[in-house]
């Protein structure tokens, strides 16, 4: 550290009233930090609670009665079901193509040295920096300029684009830590350049991978901005969220928040249940 | 297989090329046409057609103004208000929160785990003229009888602290976490007060993560359209609502495209005058941390 022996205060007495300060401090700090928590969770309990609401008219806004209704027919309302599906759709496809070239590019940057590494990092780094509304827009204008249809295709190439920089990102965090002497040992040992991959690299990056692609399939079923500009006619589930707020807002919209929710926090979950049981200090 | 022995070198090429291709596809190229159309000229039924119609950036200052102003004034508050909630919360996380800080952590991030337009329609729920904390600041009189939340900046600059906290609070934890305690321990065995300490040792090397989270926050911040929309009203409106609306209702792409690119060249020199005060290996070490 670079504090002057000068800068320093001179020494103090103890005192009292300075550990009592100190106390409070200490209990006010997480008064505020539980106060901050609630803030972030309060909406979701929101979501969760409105979701058994029965509510008065067309916007599930007030408190009308409990009710499971919503959650006996999470479907029941025109649309709603085809915006799901489309959202699961583009995220499963758009989440594995991601995966893919996304690993690539970060089995490039870890176990390969190369001419152009630095633009390689900047174009890795920048979609994560740009607002969504630029990126959205600048491919709406591409495909414009080319009258290329909107709709499916237009809405995957988007998510496959924003998805690749977060699983470069997700998997270099898991390979840096990990011995590249290993695949070397494996190569000394006569090991074809794909078996070592497949026997060596794959098995060592496999929950990089996986964290990667779950965390892709989650960034695209929540997207609204890109997907908004770039999906026509095309509903998926943040759109039909989005149409619906101007008309009416059933409260399946909830129920379908609610599962989505409670999945992500199961995949959480287990991720992390699976972590601790890979460490040697949980493994006992 | 023996391709690979013999051409080593070109491996790392083979593997990047896919990945960046698609990058630089979809996300450069586009660059280039969002400039090209935002010089076109005409109208939606004859079409648009590229015409040095430099009157659309022209119009973007002096048409649009007040709304980048808003947006940025916004998006700044909301930076702050975040970085205010968020770093006791990162630290006490950090410092005190022992073997339960990976659950304290999977609280903070929860709120993804919402889709984005369901958690600010909550918001709307909990403001509403009829909800239970408008009740409460009437009975306290902090709002007057017929005073309310929603619709207004309040309720906007709040809805974007709220939707881009996490990104503010990660970067922080992992700068917090990452800081040797032994340093701290030092400075206090060298008689620094507790205050003195946090000033001159903690937070100075909690400042990669500073750097990252207002970055991260302001940015998205800047574009967000999703809560002007849904809890203000036509007076909130931001550059982003004017973008979304030029492109999708009004169909007017050259406009819609030079805002787009204002407003990304506004936030790149913004981006770039902020690391030159805070030195940019700082910026960028914390971003990828």
């Amino acid at each position: 550290m670079s504090i002057a022996a000068e800068q320093l205060p001179a020494p103090r007495r103890f005192d009292l009233s300075a550990r009592a300060v100190a106390a409070a401090r200490h209990h006010l700090l997480t008064l505020f930090a539980i106060l901050a928590l609630v803030y972030l969770l309060l909406p979701i309990a929101v979501v969760v609670a409105f979701s058994f609401n029965d509510p008065v008219g067309r916007f599930n806004f007030t408190w009308g009665s409990f009710t499971l209704d919503n959650w006996a027919n999470p479907f029941g309302f025109p649309d709603l079901r085809g915006a799901v599906v489309l959202s699961l759709e583009i995220a499963a496809l758009s989440s594995i193509a991601a995966t893919i070239l996304g690993t690539l590019i970060a089995l490039a940057l870890v176990r390969y040295h190369f001419r152009g590494r630095g633009a390689t990092n900047l174009l890795i780094f920048l979609p994560m920096a740009s607002p969504e509304i630029v990126m959205g827009s600048s491919l709406l204008t591409l495909f414009l300029n080319y009258s290329i249809p909107l709709g499916f295709a237009t809405i995957l190439i988007a998510h496959i684009m924003f998805n690749i920089s977060y699983v470069v990102v997700t998997v270099r965090a898991r390979l840096a830590g990990h011995d590249r002497h290993l695949e070397e040992a494996a190569m000394d040992l006569f090991a074809t350049p794909w078996a070592t991959f497949y026997r060596v690299t794959l098995p060592l990056i496999a929950p990089g991978v996986l964290a990667a692609g779950l965390l892709a399939f989650a960034l695209s079923v929540d997207d609204f901005v890109i997907t908004y500009l770039v999906s026509g006619s095309d509903q998926t589930f943040p759109l039909f969220v989005w149409g619906a707020a101007r008309v009416a807002v059933p409260p399946q919209i909830n129920v379908i928040g609610t599962m989505v929710f409670a999945a992500a926090l199961v995949l959480m979950f287990l991720n992390i249940a699976f972590q601790w049981r890979r460490s040697p200090k949980g493994a006992a | 297989m023996n391709f690979f022995h013999r051409h080593r070198a070109l491996v790392p090429y083979l593997l990047l090329l896919p990945g960046l291709a698609w990058l630089a596809l979809f996300f450069v190229v586009p660059m280039y046409y969002l400039g090209y159309t935002s010089l076109q000229a005409g109208d939606l039924f004859s079409g648009y057609t590229f015409a040095w119609a430099w009157d659309n950036y022209s119009d973007a200052f002096t048409l649009y103004r007040g709304h980048f102003i808003r947006s940025l004034e916004y998006a700044g508050v909301a930076t702050l208000a975040a970085f205010l909630i968020s770093y006791p919360l990162a630290y006490w996380i950090a410092f005190r929160g022992g073997r339960w800080k990976n659950f304290l952590l999977l609280l903070v991030i929860a709120p993804f785990f919402v889709t984005y337009l369901i958690r600010t329609l909550a918001w709307k729920t909990i403001l509403a003229d009829q909800g239970f904390v408008v009740d409460a600041l009437r009975t306290l009189h902090l709002v007057g009888e017929d005073g309310r939340l929603l619709a207004t900046t309040t309720a906007v600059v709040a809805g974007i602290t709220y939707n881009f906290l996490p990104f503010m609070a990660l970067p922080l934890y992992v700068s917090l976490e990452q800081i040797d305690k032994r340093l701290i321990e030092a400075a206090q065995d060298l008689y620094a007060s507790r205050v003195k300490a946090f000033l001159r040792v903690t937070f100075p090397l909690s400042l990669p993560g500073v750097f990252a989270g207002t970055l991260l926050t302001f940015i998205p911040a800047a574009g967000d359209f999703i809560n002007a929309e849904l809890l203000g009203t036509p007076r909130q409106l931001m550059i982003g609502n004017v973008i979304q609306s030029q492109f999708k209702e009004v169909a007017n792409y050259p406009q819609a495209a030079a805002l787009s690119f204002v407003l990304m060249a506004g936030i790149v020199i913004a981006v770039l005058l902020y690391a030159r005060a805070v030195g940019s290996e700082r910026v960028t070490a914390g971003t990828a941390a």
